[in-house]
This record gives structure tokens, C-alpha cells and sequence, in this order.
């Protein structure tokens, strides 16, 4: 990375020269700069109102950029360490699928995690292409999915020799860390490409002490959700590209579904937000760290909470473990994740990032303060006083192996019928269902109906998750092909 | 040439549409913490004053007022306080009222600002002496931390922090409540800075202090005061105690015999503070029965 140059910020200052311009829109958006839509700067402002423009040449096109659109890709890029970086607006979605799209057609094999992102699942109905599941391995008293283990990505390598791609999932929301590097030599011995979905890694490439990224793993794509713990604006992302792939072609896979008007508010963001991690990253993500540390000991304090760390390495499963990450085991208090994430809400005032069937998860970022965590301490203590329950039998997501019968594209596309669910046990399924969170899916379509999916939903719908996916909402019926 | 003093204002807004101003003779210091920007001016009417963001945190000539009015009404309630919590408080007004009671054994003070402490101990000596009793322990550290380690501590906890908003929001949280409740003894009180009811903004936080304090505490009465400075110069006071009533439980001759000497605080008007406008009634009923 060249320190010199990231304190440009090309993109970002072509928009603020264009603000001092004053130019007469005869363009979209029909707003023009606020001035036929009161409302809406009253409740933006005017500074952002009036740079919510449409592409011109002085702003460049990010579906084909040739000026400061592209000096800021190749400053991104420099700062990743990537050979190319697309900057994208329509969330880390459009650069996960955008990954899969490039990596492979219909009818082709691509390796991923069970516990991928609903876009990776979205990408194959989009493009056609077959998954093989690896099994996360599921750490059973915590109830979280873990990482992909060596030998598995082998076995699926091995029965799997025609796959073209291998797609890991790093670090995962809970901050478990599979052996990236080995999986990325692994995919590249036997021809497949390295495709990564960091979205929760941005800070990987910037922080010290912090689990390896992708492209020092030398994975060929990485997906970075520069909105998480970026700092840039909801539904920016960046799409970073490897040495063995042609940026034209990825460019194209890109502009089959990005909008042709990408918005600058999110593309300034994403300049600004680059420029300040390439500049002070080490020290805020320092900072990120530090505070991360000091909440889990003062949590660890509170009897019954476990905000676990590091001690979770194992040198498979758990290979590293991304400190910044602080979720909370909630068990030892007997209340859910859920339960715990609804009381700091309703009772505290205090919104965490999800809540599953045992844990909460505290999104700890350059955003934050001390006191922020003394009051997030502070809220768990008291709730451990006052809302403790005898621990009971706690419902466990233990992994549900998936039989893929139809790609996921088939059976978005066949014929469907609805069925009362209980009656759907031996047929495939047309329609996903995820449980909320983290989003981990559960049936996906093309995939057989058993009948312990079955007992999977209705125990995870009792203790509160939320389904989504199915036509049904409250998934009494569920589409299943003819 | 008229002979008028120069035109030096300090000014605060109190709502949008209200400012209060204070003439300033002389500005004695600025400088900022890692939690506030704080001020000290010198002023014709109101002597030395201290603000944090702009906001006046106490005057030399009313700080008797609230350091009063937060001391010994709890003390006058509770039969036998030994163990004393105050947080915030760094200037030590608290403490030197505390200090007259010879059957107090300790003092913590818990305050995260040393800037803040130093810049007292310099500008307010008065105030600041009371950090010199022999029973203060002064801990520089946020409240809500230091409260976290605590159970059944404590006899009286005093919440000297006043702005719900800025760097002590903690302080007003239902964690904070409930945190207090698990410090104290079984017949504890915590008594709090309530805030102004009058203009509307203020309101929604008074109402919210209420609402949580009611959920966290079987007796929760508030008391008012007057002081110039603050919003529309009426302030209220909030007992939250786990088993004494301040009046019921209130033993005015006990107090009496004490001998201390007060500019505000008198048995009297103890009583008197409990009896609140009909509009602050009916906000707080309105906040109790929403639970
Ligand atoms: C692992 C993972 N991948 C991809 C995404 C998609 O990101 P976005 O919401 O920005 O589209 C998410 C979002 O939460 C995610 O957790």
C-alpha cells in the first residue's frame, strides 16, 4: 500500500468540486438538488441532497469508468492489496453473486459452507451452477456453526474433481476463522478458484494482530462489506479481484445487474471510507480491539454470560478467531440469544446486531466508545440479576445435511405446488427457507423435505427465531415442486 | 463614550426558542477532557461558574442549592448511613455536605473526568475541600463500571450527574437503576438529579428517568428546588429508596440536633419539596401508571 497516494481521495473530491459549481440540472434525478422535493431535504439536509446526482462526465460512470471513478478502484485496490477492486452499490449481495456468477455457468460445481449468505444461494438460482455443502462443524454448547476443517474441503475436492470453484465464508459473523490459506492452495492445486465472502473482514486488511485476509491468502476474489466495519454507507461494498482473473470479464458479470445509476452518495463513501482506513485503520481498528477485549473480560465477569475469544482456536474448525467480533453466549442465564437481544432493546435501550437461540452479538466498531460498552456491561448485568432462569434444555442448531435433488435453479423455475408443511416430508422443495438470524438456510430450493428439517423448523419457530423465505409467512405451507 | 462595561456574555441555550445569559468579567479557563469540553468563567452575579459543552454545571453562588438539597434529604430520611456512593461529583460539594456527618465511615466518589477534578480543586476550593475528608476514597472511573462491582454496599447513593444527553447518558439508563438497587443494602436510597419539567425538551427526560426509577425502586418520590441557573430555573430531585419513605420515615428532631449549618435546607422545607405542582403530579402519575 502506497501511504503517499491513499491520501487521495479522487472520487470524493470531484464530487465536493462539483457541489462548488453550481451547475443547472437538466439531468435526473428530477429532484435537482432538493429544490422540487422540500420534504426530502428537510429530512436529509441539503449537503446531501444536492450531490445525490446521476453519472456525468465529471463524476465518471461506474458502469465504465475511466476517471475518478477508476483512480478510486485503483486506489482501493491498492489499499487491499488486490489487483483490481470494484466499488459497488448495491450491497455485498451484488458482490457475492457477482464472485459466483464470474466463477461459474450452469451445470457447474462450486464448493461452499453450508452457512453461506443467502446471496451465494441467489447467485446459483441466477447462474444455474450445483453446490456441494461442506458441513460447518457446529460447536453444540455455544450453537454456533464453526469453520470448514481441512479434511472435509479434501473429501469435497476429491468426490468433487470437476468443481470450479471453492467459496469460503471468512470471517463469519461469530468471528470463526476457517485455514483460509490452505484452502486457497488447495483450490488452486486442483483448478478452482478461491472466492471469498468477507463481508465481515474489512478491518482484517488494516488492524494488527487480526486473522489473515484474502488476498494475502491469495484467493482469487473477496467479497468486503465496506458498510460493516468499513464505515461507509449502508449498501456500499467493494469486489476485490486476484492476479489469475480478468477484471473485463468480471466487469461484465457486474453490469448484468448493477443499475446503469449508481448512487454518489454511496460511491463517495466508499472513497472517504478507504482513504480513512488506509490512514488510520491500524490505529482505530487498535482501538476496535482494545475495546472488544475490555468488554468481553467485564462481561466474562458477569455470572452466566461467556463472551468467548480466542480460547475457541483449534487449529481446524476454529482456526482463528476474529477478536473484534464479541458475541455472548447467554445460555448460563437461561434466556435465549433472542430473549436477551429483545430485553436490551425494550428494556435498555440498546440495539444489538442479532440474537440467535444462545447468543447476542455486539457489532463493536470504529463508531464506538467506553462508555457505550460500560452501558452494554452495565445492561447485561442487570439483566442477569433480574431476568435469570434456571438453565434448561436449550434448543441446539445442529446441522442439518442438505440432499440436493434439483440446482437451486431448477427448482426456482419448476413447476410448484403448495403443501401443508407436514404433508411436504420426501418431496423438493421450490422455496428457501432461512431462520433469521443470521440467515443460515435451512431448506434451499431443490433440496428434499425430511422429517427432521421438519422438527428443525417448528423447534426453531417455538424459541422465537424468525423464518423467512417461504410464500407462507408463518410457515404453516411450503412450496414444493410437482 | 458611556462607561458601561464591555459587552462579554456567556450564553446558553435552554430550548430552541429560550437562552439564558450570564455576563462574564473574565474567562479563566477552556480546555478539553476526553469526555468534555470544560469552561470556568468569572461572572458579576453569579461568582465563578463551571460549564461542560456549553452547559452550566454548577455556580459558586447557588452550587449550596443542589449540593444541599441532594445531601440532606436522604440523610434526614435514612436512620444510620454509614456507606456513601457518590458519582459524578468531582467537585466535592457533595462530599463537603456529606462531611458533616460524623456517622458516615466512607466516601467513595466515583468520577471518570481527573480534568474535571483538577480543574475544581483549582478554580473551586470551596466546593473541593470536601475531597479532603479523610473518608473519601475518590475513584477515577465511569459510574456505571464501578457500580457493576458493587453489592450490597452501600447505605445511600448519590447520582450527582445532570445531563442525560452528553458523556454521563449512562446515568440515566435503566442499568444504572438497576445496578444502584444490587449496590444497596436492603433498606438503601439513591437519591438523583432529575432534571428541569417545564419546557417540553427537558420533559421527555424527566418522564424517562420517572419511568425507568419507578421500574427499579418500591419507593420513588421526587423533590424540587430552585435554582437560577438551570432551565427555567426550577429542578427536581429524585428518592428512590428500597424500604424508607422521605417523609413518613423522616425524622426532622434527629436532624435538628445535628446543628448544621445550611443556607437552603431547612426540616420545613423537607416537607415542603415533596408537595409538587399539579403539572409535575400529573406527569409523574402518568409515567407510574404506564408500567
Ligand atoms: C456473510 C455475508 N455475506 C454477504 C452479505 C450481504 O451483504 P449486504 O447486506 O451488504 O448485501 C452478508 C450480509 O449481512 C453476510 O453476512
Amino acid at each position: 500500500m502506497d501511504l503517499e497516494r491513499q491520501k487521495q481521495a479522487p472520487l470524493y473530491k470531484a464530487i465536493e468540486s462539483f457541489r462548488r459549481q453550481r451547475v443547472v440540472p437538466f439531468d435526473v434525478p428530477g429532484h435537482k438538488r432538493g429544490r422540487g422535493n422540500k420534504e426530502l431535504v428537510d429530512f436529509l439536509g441539503i449537503k446531501c441532497v444536492e450531490i445525490d446526482v446521476n453519472s456525468m462526465k465529471a463524476l465518471d460512470n461506474l458502469c465504465h469508468p475511466v476517471s475518478v471513478i477508476k483512480e478510486a478502484e485503483e486506489l482501493a485496490a491498492d489499499a487491499f492489496g488486490a489487483k483490481h477492486a470494484f466499488m459497488m452499490v448495491g450491497g455485498t449481495t451484488s458482490a457475492v453473486q457477482s464472485m459466483v456468477l464470474t466463477a461459474c455457468k450452469r451445470g457447474e460445481k462450486i464448493i461452499m459452507p453450508r452457512n453461506v449468505h443467502k446471496s451465494a444461494i441467489n447467485a446459483l438460482i441466477l447462474c444455474g451452477a450445483i453446490p456441494v455443502y461442506i458441513d460447518p462443524k457446529v460447536d453444540t454448547k455455544l450453537g454456533i456453526p464453526l469453520g470448514m476443517e481441512i479434511a472435509d474441503v479434501k473429501k469435497a475436492i476429491a468426490e468433487n474433481p470437476d468443481a470450479k470453484a471453492i467459496m469460503i465464508n471468512n470471517p463469519s459473523y461469530y468471528g470463526i476463522c476457517s485455514d483460509l490459506k490452505t484452502i486457497v492452495d488447495l483450490a488452486h492445486q486442483n483448478n478452482m478458484l478461491a472466492l471469498v465472502d468477507e463481508a465481515h473482514g474489512t478491518h482484517l486488511y488494516f488492524g494488527e494482530g487480526l486473522p489473515m485476509n484474502a488476498m494475502t491468502a491469495g484467493a482469487d476474489m473477496a467479497a468486503i462489506s465496506m458498510h460493516k466495519s468499513g464505515g461507509s454507507l449502508t449498501q456500499s461494498s467493494i469486489l476485490l479481484v486476484g492476479e489469475g482473473i480478468d477484471e473485463g470479464y468480471v466487469s461484465n458479470i457486474v453490469n448484468l445487474t448493477q443499475t446503469t445509476s449508481a448512487s454518489y452518495l454511496l460511491l463517495g463513501s466508499l472513497d472517504i471510507s478507504r482513504r480513512n482506513l488506509a490512514l488510520k485503520g491500524k490505529e482505530s481498528f487498535g482501538k476496535v480491539c482494545d475495546m472488544a477485549a475490555y468488554a468481553r473480560e467485564e462481561i466474562n465477569e458477569i455470572d452466566g454470560f461467556y463472551a468467548f475469544g480466542s480460547e475457541l482456536i483449534n487449529g481446524s474448525s476454529v482456526y482463528d478467531f476474529d477478536i473484534t467480533k464479541l458475541v455472548i453466549n447467554t445460555r448460563g442465564i437461561g434466556l435465549t440469544g433472542i430473549e436477551v437481544y429483545d430485553l436490551l432493546r425494550e428494556e435498555y435501550d440498546i440495539q444489538m446486531e442479532f440474537g440467535d437461540l444462545s447468543n447476542v452479538l455486539a457489532y463493536v466498531s470504529i463508531g464506538d466508545r467506553i462508555q457505550e460498552i460500560e452501558r452494554l456491561a452495565g445492561a447485561l448485568n442487570d439483566i442477569a440479576r433480574l431476568y435469570s432462569k434456571p438453565t434448561g434444555d436449550f434448543f441446539c442448531a445442529e446441522y442439518v445435511t442438505p440432499i440436493v435433488k434439483a440446482t437451486p435453479q431448477e427448482a426456482f423455475y419448476a413447476p410448484k405446488e403448495k403443501l401443508p408443511i407436514e404433508s411436504t416430508i420426501g418431496r423438493i422443495c421450490g422455496e428457501s427457507v432461512m431462520c433469521y438470524p443470521p440467515g443460515i438456510p435451512i431448506l434451499a430450493p431443490g433440496e428434499i423435505i425430511t422429517s427432521d428439517i421438519l422438527d428443525y423448523i417448528k423447534t426453531a419457530k417455538e424459541k422465537g427465531c424468525s423464518m423467512q423465505g417461504p410464500a407462507s409467512e408463518d410457515i404453516t405451507e411450503l412450496l414444493v415442486l410437482k | 463614550m458611556s462607561s458601561n462595561p464591555m459587552e462579554f456574555w456567556f450564553e446558553e441555550m435552554h430550548t430552541n426558542n429560550v437562552k439564558m445569559a450570564i455576563r462574564v468579567n473574565k474567562h479563566l479557563y477552556s480546555d478539553t477532557s476526553e469526555f468534555q469540553r470544560i469552561d470556568v468563567f468569572e461572572s458579576p452575579e453569579f461568582g465563578k461558574f463551571l460549564t461542560s459543552n456549553g452547559n452550566v454545571i454548577f455556580s459558586e453562588q447557588e452550587e449550596f442549592t443542589y449540593d444541599e438539597m441532594i445531601v440532606h434529604v436522604p440523610m434526614a430520611v435514612h436512620p444510620d448511613v454509614k456507606r456513601v456512593l457518590v458519582i459524578g461529583g468531582g467537585d466535592g460539594g457533595v462530599a463537603r455536605e456529606l462531611s458533616h456527618y460524623k456517622e458516615i465511615e466512607v466516601i467513595d466518589i466515583a468520577e471518570p473526568d481527573k480534568m474535571f477534578v483538577d480543574v475544581c480543586r483549582k478554580y473551586f476550593p470551596d466546593n473541593a475541600i470536601g475531597l479532603e475528608d479523610v473518608r473519601v476514597r475518590l475513584y477515577y472511573e465511569d459510574g456505571l463500571r464501578f457500580l457493576r462491582k458493587c453489592k450490597d454496599k452501600y447505605d445511600l447513593i448519590i447520582n450527582d450527574a445532570t445531563d442525560p444527553t452528553g458523556h454521563e447518558a449512562g446515568l440515566f439508563t435503566k442499568e444504572f437503576y438497576g445496578n444502584c438497587f444490587k449496590a444497596l443494602h436492603d433498606d438503601g436510597i439513591m437519591v438523583y438529579q432529575h432534571g428541569s419539567p417545564f419546557f417540553d425538551e427537558d420533559e421527555e427526560n424527566c418522564r424517562a428517568m420517572h419511568r425507568k426509577a419507578v421500574k427499579s425502586f418500591p419507593v420513588m418520590k421526587v423533590y424540587q428546588a430552585h435554582i437560577p441557573t438551570c432551565p427555567s430555573g426550577y429542578w427536581l430531585f429524585g428518592f428512590a429508596s428500597k424500604k424508607y419513605h422521605p417523609l413518613r420515615d423522616f425524622d426532622p428532631k434527629k436532624w435538628e440536633e445535628r446543628g448544621i449549618k445550611t443556607w437552603y435546607y431547612t426540616t420545613h422545607l423537607h416537607s415542603g419539596a415533596f408537595m409538587l405542582p399539579k403539572y409535575v403530579e400529573d406527569m409523574l402519575k402518568e409515567e407510574e401508571n404506564a408500567n
